[in-house]
């Protein structure tokens, strides 16, 4: 098997956000099979940048798929054909000789582009703000051990918290959902003692935002979970919709009321 | 040259950080709101210290590069965060910690700040803990710790192989908590491009918005530099892409002393190059080493031959050979110059890149044969995954290749116990700065000091800078503020209006093989001057012959690339100005001249038992060096050895 692709990339253009972007087709030559994409896409940059064109703009960081920032959608798919696998680990190996790809940057409201493949995610980060914490102040807190915490329960929120925040999910859903994203921090906090005296307010925040932010509702394609590059279960979105629910009864005041310093203590 | 103080208090070392913090001035809560500071970056160091700073009630501005703070290059730290909490009753302490440390640094780290680190270590886990990090845990519902890096206590605590995530996430909760409080505004897509100094005090930063490219001054009372590592002076390391020294490059052009630049940590255990367009390489966690047997052929004739077919006697396990008592798990700067010296020597393995094979094998087949394949793979299996997912080799049918790389660097901005600079108002946190690890960084340390400067020091001693201090109103029509932001707009013109030949990566490419070749993990005279002569060379080349396209005004990764890439030539020549003058050897600095008999590193304590601290004097003039003297009143220094 040679371990060199031709390949014909479609790639999405598109100046500043508030332009109209195109694809534009580019052939790439000599593609080492041992390539990540991203780095394939940095051999292109190079030969546009040598042409005095502008290089295709795309976010990345750590290149190792553990910090988020990068994914484009390859042929449809968030984060190309590979599971549990981000664009920065995905490997040319994994593409034939001659194939035709578009790639795009991911689609949602929510998501506008800014540049070519790049699009601003700081939706993610207002939804975090709404309640995915626990309000503990620096220096405060007691021994470590104090709070013992069930194996399973651990390793349960563990596999929530691995969430790396690259917003594959919700360019996967046909309702472009963050239910993916949400539903996990939800979870990872509901399933541990440190996450409770927050429980309630936390899940009924946390999802008024989500849909404030503009990202659609759940309709149980399971999507996200496929392109998951973290392999994150949608079992958490039915605990979101469990905390949800279960917090929104318990409420003493009608959803989307405003807390009040004087109601507590009732 | 001037002998630097760093400020720390005397006196029985367990209460020195107590009688620092009851000597420290306080602000007033009511008046805090009233102070405001600015945090450059948003990893542990800079993530922790600015919500901490929020909860007090400061007005906290942070910044960072990366679309989200959640992104700062901490979150890809794999082993743990060490503890000295005693947990396992081995034996471990604050001392035995803090002894280590030491130690490990090869005596080239403050006793004082080493001993503060280990002691707030153990308030790092319980605030962890709280935030509800999802570490590790045992069937009794308590915390699981293991032993990391040839640590003979278990000290370490973990959750998986994605320690430096969950503490990242951690901290990156409570600043959004503190952002949705309304106590700190974040920036993000900002990248920082000079301090503003007023009246000889640090008063705020020049930014470039990466979206929109606007270039702004942002005043405030003081600030905080936490931009992490210079690795990427190298090109090819384990660090992000966008890790850059521009911060703390700038903040040294404006007078910050730069201590130590040529300690650079290199990992044995990393994937090997695999082509000339390589554009970083990975880490894999160095308890691999703990079941792995690294080898090379014998002779240079089996180096391209199937591993699996190649006899026993015809394979070196060279580290088991050399080092008998420690084997595999030497510490990690002998491991990283064995394995160059092997592939120098002809018998590297793996594909030839530039005509030589750079990759030695660690091959896990007998541990398979002990332990079985599935207690190998509940050890194992994410980071078999990982490499096989980026090789397209499982390593339980093919031993794994691995090869040093550029991991983390102990040097950085010069700052006092109080972490502050020599530009006052300036303090520095994390890896950014110089401060505890010395010579050699010990493994599942570098989370530990990142969480203490931003949860616990930097909260402290900035409240006592802005109580101490009497600073003016200062807006950001004052004419050194606006000089400085003409500064860094005629910086980026020049940059966009070079109009040459070469691409920012190309000469960061040309600049990294340069530093690697010549003050990477062996070092000499010869090379290192060769190195000096060159670096100006490429400098000015850079300065005529770059291309960069597009504008400005708009998103422009070229743009970005190139004024981190000028920073990056400056430092690399002072690495290689401080490798040359440090005539010893050190930890992570091997002097090929400075060699004991069994071939490990020599110190000179008369000579060195110093930091180097450089001040910068211009881009073509020489800097100067000034020196911190080092005592060890407690850890006495004596010659490493691993025989």
């Amino acid at each position: 098997m040679s371990d060199k692709l031709n390949l014909v990339l479609n790639v999405w253009r598109q100046k500043g956000p508030k332009d109209a972007g195109r694809f534009v087709r580019y052939e790439v030559k000599d593609i080492s099979t041992h390539m990540s994409f991203l780095e394939m896409l940095d051999v292109l940059n190079e030969r546009l940048l040598a042409q005095g064109e502008e290089p295709i703009a795309f976010d990345h960081d750590c290149r190792e798929g553990i910090c988020g920032a990068c994914g484009v959608v390859i042929d449809g798919s968030p984060h190309g054909p590979s599971k549990r696998t981000t664009t920065c680990q995905l490997h040319m190996r994994s593409f034939r000789s001659g194939q035709e790809l578009t790639v795009e940057p991911w689609r949602a409201a929510a998501f506008p582009v800014l540049r070519d493949l790049v699009v601003d995610r700081s939706a993610l980060d207002r939804i975090i703000q709404a309640g995915g914490y626990v309000g503990v102040r620096s220096g405060s807190p007691r021994d470590a051990n104090s709070i013992p915490v069930r194996k399973e329960d651990a390793d349960l929120a563990m596999d929530a918290a691995a969430c790396i925040g690259c917003g594959a999910c919700v360019a996967a859903c046909p309702n472009a959902s963050a239910s993916l994203f949400t539903a996990a921090k939800i979870s990872h906090l509901a399933l541990l003692p440190q996450g409770q005296p927050e429980r309630r307010e936390r899940a009924i925040a946390m999802v008024a935002r989500m849909d404030g932010e503009g990202f659609g509702h759940c309709t149980n394609h399971g999507e996200c979970e496929s392109s998951c590059p973290k392999g994150i279960s949608v079992d958490n979105i039915a605990r979101m919709n469990r905390e949800f629910l279960a917090a929104a009864a318990a409420s003493r005041r009608p959803l989307g009321a405003e807390a009040k310093d004087d109601d507590g203590g009732a | 040259m001037t002998v630097l103080d760093a400020r720390a208090p005397s006196g029985p070392i367990d209460a020195r950080w107590d009688r620092r913090r009851f000597e420290m001035k306080l602000v007033n809560p009511a008046n805090r709101r009233k102070f405001s500071i600015i945090v450059v970056g948003s990893g542990l160091a800079g993530g922790a210290a600015a919500a901490t700073l929020g909860e007090l009630g400061y007005d906290v501005r942070c910044f960072c590069y990366q679309d989200s703070p959640r992104r700062a290059h901490s979150i890809a730290a794999q082993g743990g965060i060490n503890a000295a909490k005693n947990y396992q009753n081995d034996g471990d302490s604050v001392y035995r910690l803090f002894h280590d440390t030491v130690k490990g640094g090869d005596f080239r780290a403050r006793e004082s700040n080493v001993y503060r680190l280990a002691q707030l270590s153990v308030n790092i886990i319980d605030q962890c803990v709280a935030q509800g990090v999802p570490f590790a845990r045992e069937y009794g519902g308590l915390l699981a710790n293991r032993s990391f890096g040839g640590a003979q206590v278990s000290r370490t605590f973990y959750a998986r192989g994605q320690t430096g995530q969950q503490l990242l996430l951690g901290a990156y909760q409570a600043l959004e908590r503190q952002v949705a409080a309304g106590t700190v505004k974040m920036y993000p897509r900002h990248e920082m491009m000079d301090v503003v100094v007023v009246g000889g005090r640090a008063r705020g930063i020049v930014t470039r918005d990466l979206v929109t490219g606007a270039i702004e001054a942002h005043v405030a009372d003081v600030v905080v530099l936490a931009t992490g590592g210079y690795g990427n002076v190298f090109f090819l390391s384990t660090n992000a892409k966008g890790c850059n020294t521009t911060a703390i490059w700038r903040a040294h052009r404006r007078g910050a002393l730069f201590a130590n630049p040529c300690f650079t940590q290199i990992h044995p255990t990393c994937i090997p190059v695999a082509g000339d367009y390589q554009s970083k390489l990975t880490l894999m966690s160095e308890s691999l080493r703990n079941d792995g047997r690294v080898w090379v052929p014998r002779g240079a004739e089996d180096c391209g031959a199937d591993p699996a077919k190649i006899p026993e006697d015809r394979r070196d396990y060279y580290l088991e050979r050399i080092y008998p008592s420690f084997g595999n798990l030497v510490p990690r700067d002998i491991a990283s110059r064995r394995a160059k010296e092997m592939c120098d020597q002809g018998r590297g393995v793996g594909p030839e890149v530039a005509g030589v094979r750079r990759g030695v094998y660690l091959d896990f087949r007998d541990a398979i044969q002990r332990l079985g394949r599935q207690t190998v793979a509940e050890r194992y299996g994410n980071l078999f995954e990982m490499y096989e997912r980026i090789t397209g080799e499982d390593p339980f049918d093919v031993p794994m290749r691995i090869y040093p790389a550029t991991h983390y660097t102990m040097g950085g901005l010069w700052v006092n116990y109080d972490l502050e600079s020599t530009i006052p108002g300036l303090f520095v946190g994390g890896e950014a700065n110089f401060s505890d690890h010395g010579a050699n960084r010990l493994g599942a340390s570098a989370l530990m000091q990142g969480l203490a400067d931003g949860y616990f020091v930097l909260p402290a001693t900035l409240g006592h800078y802005l109580g101490a201090t009497k600073l003016e109103k200062l807006t950001a029509e004052h004419a050194e503020v606006r000089g400085a932001v003409e500064e860094v707009r005629a910086r980026v013109d020049k940059l966009l209006s070079i109009g040459g030949k070469r691409s920012p990566d190309s000469f960061h490419r040309e600049l990294g093989a340069l530093i690697w070749d010549n003050c990477g993990m062996s070092r000499n005279a010869a090379n290192l001057e060769r190195a000096l002569r060159r670096i100006p060379e490429l400098r000015a080349e850079f300065w005529e012959n770059l291309a960069v396209v597009g504008s400005g005004s708009e998103l422009n990764q070229v743009l970005e690339k190139a004024s981190r890439v000028a920073d990056f030539m400056e430092l690399g020549e002072l690495m290689c100005r401080d490798a040359l003058s440090r005539d010893e050897s050190c930890g992570c600095h091997y002097r090929e001249e400075h060699v004991t008999p069994e071939g490990e590193a020599k110190r000179d304590d008369a000579g060195f038992q110093h930091v180097a601290a450089w001040e910068w004097r211009g881009p073509d003039a020489e800097p100067v060096r000034h020196q911190e003297a080092l005592e060890f009143e407690l850890v006495k220094p004596v010659q490493r050895s691993y025989v």
